[in-house]
């Protein structure tokens, strides 16, 4: 079937005329619309179709690039000229927006075929998609567990066979953690290597686009056409992009992976921390050294982080106002009538919460206790990743504590900001991390992060392709 | 009971780039509403600033103006507060480190002396947007033109004494910004705006409680609002009472003071970091490039015309004021006029129709050269400085060039000397009694006969001949 091929043997499908891009599509969409995850907030079928069409007539006079016809899935936080981008929010339910973000655009050139846009947690703030607005997604491995987020629309798109390949953005995990619950890979590049220009911003510091796929392999062809700079972000990175495919084989004899002792201690679930154990075993067989380091304030992470994010956001959602576009009040009174009852109305309970609590650490007498202390804890987590990179070549270890939880089973916040613990630093400290299928724990997939230095993706594509070569984890699926 | 006044000022300057500072789009005034706004200045979701870098050429000029220190890493910050003409609900501004640090900048005295004023920083930021009251019954309008507009706000130390010394220092930076051609120095249109920080105190007290005054657009209205509010604080203390830290909105119109809002009531501006931004780094081969491309300094250039005109301090200090003042006098003196006319007719005749017709100097209808042609005719006596107003008059008017107008008019001097003894003789004989009160010690009657002469020749008349022959005649 189509939907078990990756996406290096869908383009030779192409390439070969086995199939053609609208059949591709058409399979799809077809898979979408039997799909009962509710992964998607919009599918946009007729568009699909038309770009599927234009599709195989470049393919047919042979001037097509590499991904043309290759059909995807948009996380709804990347803005999409002509059509709906609500970043999972009530706030943005009617936003059309009026121009491609850098990564629609790029995808666009290429001649890809966008199916639609995903289900995500509300401005990509949570990590398990119960959204409240366009309702839970589910996890394809077991309808009554959370997929994971916040680009858990993305994928359980791409573990369900609905989509090859999603895109996602990772602030504190969203692209690594709903990657490792729902048993596919995914790769949060360094900051700075994907525009930011048209990903609706949560956590500006933080954020990071990237892809979701069946295989490293994909993830590697997918991301040759998303990095590069952007002269219109200026945090984008102005250095040249390599071909991510072409090192993929190199053998992995004389690797140094570096185990943080910190991320093996409690809260750690024992079945993942088995599959981990092992995964590092076959990492050995394949003639990688493991030595085990210490990144003493990860633990500080979650603090930190729970200080930077909630900071920038509660800035960076004030254009939500009711005022130009956007949710806004009925009947507003007056100017702050206005404002809050719009912004009451239109966010959610996790979005309002994290506004709050921004506001409150960057108001006078609280900004330098906690904003500047929590940018102090950041340099020390940085300091922390410099120092192990010195000895090692990757970092493995968990994504997530535990395999996918039971919808609703988690009520309170605390608890939920306690799933990111293994991958928010990454963030912090701006570095590339990756999650790949590693086994199963209780039937539930779990996933392996792999941590590597700046600008080292070709790098960690390498490692994840070796392992993938070497099992079969990857080619594990929840459906037929 | 002696008070004295304390007046810091914050200026902001409109920076005449092409484009806005963080996105593309045009910062021409006077577009119709919301046509030149892309989707960064109205905040849509998922854009991004990008820093113009003119906009910093243009900050890194000004401090160099100034001789101020140069923070070659500054950062910019955001001043979060909702506002409906602030789209992103905040401003993208500079807080912690502004990129122009410390300078200073002398100001001419009433009574002659020059006074340092200290300038505590200069940073960029961003404009809002305009809300417009008066449009709608029901509504606010917002354009959004003006959001994203680049600002230099110019901070001063809260050094001046009086409400002349602060008009006499907002001048002053109002003209470097000009010369320096980062703004064009409109005030109507907004494009500089004062806002003033008064406080008073008893000589040698620590500084007192300070009220900030907006809504300031132009000179007159600066000095008004100062000496209001002066008045007002006064008045307060003297009455026992105390003065409360607020931001007073000045009305022209009713030429009164209100509060806006007092320190309670002012916003938390929550300022961080714009993670979106890098910080900006300046190398010191930005600045030598930058430094090179300054034009003369009014400082300089009145130095120079003091030096090489022998033009006096007060006059070298006027007419270097603007640049394009002192660009019509030098094109002048390079033709070849004298410089003690041409200083007085630009100051004085030229001046005054400019003021009174509210026509900016490079709008003259009359040009440097055309000035410089009728100085010449007093210069070679071919008309009198009492005729040459006439002629000025009608040049102003558009009635044709300096030789028509005296040609047509019949205003050449006379230079028949015959013919002006006659006239005098005429003027001698028909006041005899006069010329007795003369002869008998009345030297003010020397004026009255020149008077007489003048008025029979029609002015024609050159008055030094005139003096001479009276006083021979007399004597």
């Amino acid at each position: 079937m189509m939907h078990n091929l990756t996406i290096a043997e869908q383009i030779i499908g192409l390439k070969n005329r086995d199939f053609s891009s609208l059949e591709l599509t058409q399979h799809y969409l077809d898979r979408i619309n039997d799909s009962e995850l509710n992964a998607f907030i919009s599918i946009t079928k007729e568009h699909a179709i038309n770009q599927a069409k234009l599709a195989d007539s470049i393919l047919a006079k042979g001037n097509a690039t590499k991904l043309t016809g290759i059909p995807y899935a948009h996380k709804d936080i990347f803005c999409t000229k002509g059509i709906k981008t609500s970043a999972g929010s009530k706030m943005l339910d009617s936003f059309i927006s009026p121009y491609d973000a850098t990564l629609s655009e790029k995808l666009n050139s290429e001649n890809m075929v966008m199916l639609g846009k995903t289900n995500m947690d509300e401005f990509a703030m949570g990590s398990s998609n119960e959204n409240p607005y366009y309702g839970a997604v589910k996890n394809p491995w077991d309808i009554n567990r959370v997929p994971g987020g916040s680009s858990g629309g993305s994928a359980a798109a791409v573990a369900a066979r609905i989509t090859p390949f999603a895109t996602g953005t990772d602030t504190g995990g969203s692209i690594r953690q709903p990657a490792s619950l729902c048993g596919i890979t995914g790769i949060k590049p360094t900051y700075g290597r994907i525009s930011r220009y048209g990903m609706i911003a949560y956590a500006s510091s933080l954020d990071q686009a990237g892809p979701l796929t069946l295989s490293a392999e994909d993830a590697a062809i997918i991301l040759n056409a998303m990095a590069g700079f952007d002269e219109r972000d200026s945090t984008s990175a102005n250095k040249s992009v390599p071909d991510y495919t072409k090192n993929l084989s190199k053998s992995l004899s004389g690797l140094k992976i570096g185990l943080p002792k910190e991320y093996f201690s409690e809260g750690l679930d024992k079945g993942v921390e088995k599959v981990i154990m092992k995964a590092i075993n076959d990492y050995e067989a394949m003639g990688a050294e493991i030595i085990e380091v210490s990144l003493p304030n990860s633990m500080n992470a979650i603090p930190a982080y729970y200080i930077v994010a909630p900071c920038e956001c509660s800035s960076n959602l004030s254009r939500f106002d009711g005022v130009r576009y956007g949710y806004r009040c009925e009947d507003p009174k007056d100017l702050n009538d206005l404002y809050m009852r719009s912004r009451s109305e239109g966010f959610g309970d996790e979005v309002k919460r994290r506004i709050m609590i921004g506001a409150y650490a960057l108001s006078a007498g609280y900004y330098d206790a906690y904003y500047l202390k929590a940018q102090k804890v950041r340099q020390l987590i940085s300091e922390d990743f410099k120092k192990a990179f010195k000895e090692v070549d990757v970092i493995m270890g968990p994504v997530s504590p535990t395999p996918a939880f039971e919808l609703g089973s988690i009520k309170d916040s605390v608890s939920m900001y306690l799933a990111d613990i293994y991958t928010l630093s990454v963030n912090l400290a701006g570095l590339p991390g990756m999650s790949i299928p590693a086994g199963f724990s209780d039937s539930l997939p779990v996933g392996l992060q792999l941590i590597g230095n700046h600008w080292s993706e070709e790098l960690l594509l390498n490692v994840a392709h070796q392992f993938q070569l070497n099992t079969d984890w990857h080619h594990s699926s929840p459906v037929d | 009971m002696t008070w004295e006044t304390v007046i810091g000022l914050e200026i902001h300057s409109q920076l005449k780039t092409k484009s806005k500072i963080f996105s593309g789009a045009s910062t021409a005034f006077g577009a119709s509403a919301n046509s030149q706004a892309c989707a960064v200045d109205l905040g849509y979701p998922g854009v991004l600033p990008v820093l113009n870098k003119e906009a910093v050429n243009m900050a890194l000029s000004f401090g160099l103006a100034v001789n101020a220190k140069i923070n070659k890493h500054s950062i910019f910050a955001r001043k979060n507060y909702f506002y409906p003409d602030l789209p992103k609900g905040y401003q993208i501004s500079q807080f912690e480190l502004p990129i122009v640090g410390q300078g200073e900048i002398e100001i001419p005295l009433d009574d002659g002396q020059n006074k340092m004023v200290g300038i505590t920083r200069a940073h960029l930021e961003e404009d809002a947007g305009k809300s417009i009251h008066d449009l709608y019954d029901d509504f606010t309008a917002i354009d959004l033109n003006r959001a994203g507009t680049p600002l230099l706000e110019i901070v001063s130390e809260p050094d001046m004494r009086s409400a002349k010394e602060a008009v006499a220092y907002a001048k002053k930076i109002h003209a470097l910004v000009q010369y320096i051609g980062i703004c064009d120095g409109n005030m109507q249109e907004g494009s500089f705006r004062c806002d003033a920080n008064v406080s008073i105190r008893k000589k040698g007290d620590e500084l007192g409680t300070r009220a900030e005054l907006k809504n300031i657009n132009s000179f007159k209205f600066l000095e008004k609002a100062i000496n209001l509010e002066v008045e007002r604080q006064i008045d307060i203390l003297e009455d026992s009472g105390s003065i409360v830290q607020e931001t007073r909105l000045y009305d022209s119109d009713k030429n009164e003071t209100r509060s806006m809002r007092s320190k309670e009531e002012a916003n938390d501006y929550r300022y961080f970091p714009d993670p979106d931004l890098l910080p900006v780094l300046i190398d010191d081969e930005l600045l030598v490039q930058i430094k090179n491309s300054l034009p003369e300094l009014p400082t300089e250039k009145k130095i120079r015309f003091i030096d090489d005109f022998g033009l006096s301090e007060y006059d070298a200090e006027n007419l270097t004021v603007q640049k394009d003042i002192a660009d019509y006098f030098e094109s002048m003196i390079a033709k070849g006029a004298d410089v003690k006319l041409s200083a007085n007719w630009v100051m004085g005749d030229l001046a005054a129709s400019l003021n009174k017709n509210q026509i900016e100097i490079q709008d003259s209808p009359i040009s440097a050269i055309e000035l410089y042609e009728l100085i010449t005719k007093i210069s070679d006596n071919t008309i009198s400085g009492k005729i040459a107003k006439d002629v000025f008059k009608s040049m102003w008017e558009g009635k044709g060039s300096v030789e028509e107008i005296i040609e047509n008019q019949g205003l050449k001097q006379m230079t028949d000397i015959d013919a002006l003894e006659g006239i005098i003789d005429e003027v001698v004989n028909n006041n005899t009694l006069q010329v007795q009160q003369f002869k008998d010690g009345n030297s003010k009657l020397l004026g009255f006969f020149v008077g007489q002469v003048m008025k029979a020749t029609n002015g024609k008349a050159n008055p030094k001949q005139v003096n001479k022959i009276l006083n021979d005649k007399l004597s």
